[in-house]
């Protein structure tokens, strides 16, 4: 059964963290007497054959499995504050990925298209801001650790940047 | 005491180890721990200014005390999506 937030060895089920997504959304407007999901964004990230102007030939990712499940749980409640009852599932992939391979899905629903798109951008940015999951890139001439942002959760600059990113 | 270190990515590779377990006197601090580490590994001294870290999968500071037990996770930037 799948969970909302999760780290997986096995390739992402996204049709199933989609249909998750939009079940708890359903399930929380009755519960709450609301409007119930009306929109729904699926954002998938995948591997990419280039990167600055180098060819990528697979990518390996490693992550801290219980805090990365913790930072998306942080994620969906940061942006539940933001876009009040929008429902968030997100999955991260672990282990080699060919190129082309989906990495991360972040299922967004919400009674409408404009809180489902601004939560789901918001969610992809905090992820890369915050989640502890590293990637390792298969380059022509060998292994490469890609180092991206340091985390501090309660930094607020970053977590109004994602914001502000989510709506532009 | 001792506490589990938790090294992920290049600082994983850097001490041969993704998890090891470490003396530290008490009262102390992630940083003690942290100092403990560089003084095995000087290559981890490089990652002091971007360097995150947990104790028992919360984030954590570095200022956080840590107890008999605890894990002590060292996160250098992340990179996921």
């Amino acid at each position: 059964m799948l969970l909302p937030f999760a780290i997986s060895a096995d390739p992402l089920d996204l049709a199933g963290v989609l249909a998750l997504a939009q079940h708890r959304h359903a399930l929380q407007a009755r519960r709450d007497d609301v409007e119930g999901p009306g929109a729904v964004v699926l954002f998938v990230g995948a591997v990419r054959g280039r990167h600055q102007g180098q060819e990528v030939r697979a990518l390996t990712y490693e992550a801290y499995e219980p805090l990365a499940v913790g930072s998306f749980e942080r994620i969906s409640g940061e942006a539940a504050a933001r876009v009040p009852g929008v429902v968030l599932c997100i999955h991260h992939r672990i282990g080699t990925l060919e190129v082309g391979e989906p990495s991360i899905v972040i299922a967004a629903v919400a009674a409408h298209r404009a809180e489902a798109y601004a939560a789901s951008r918001f969610a992809i940015e905090r992820v890369k801001q915050i989640s502890p999951v590293w990637k390792r890139e298969h380059l022509v001439d060998g292994l490469s650790w890609v180092e991206g942002a340091t985390v501090d959760p309660d930094d607020p600059a970053p977590l109004e940047e994602a914001w502000r990113r989510a709506c532009p | 005491m001792s506490v589990t270190v938790r090294l992920f990515a290049r600082l994983r590779e850097i001490a041969g180890t993704d998890e090891l377990s470490r003396p530290v006197g008490a009262p102390a601090t992630v940083a003690d721990v942290w100092q403990g580490m560089t003084g095995e590994w000087p290559a981890l001294t490089p990652y002091a200014g971007s360097l995150s870290c947990a104790v028992n999968a919360q984030y954590a500071r570095m200022t956080t005390a840590v107890q008999d037990g605890d894990e002590v996770a060292f996160l250098p930037p992340v990179s996921g999506g």
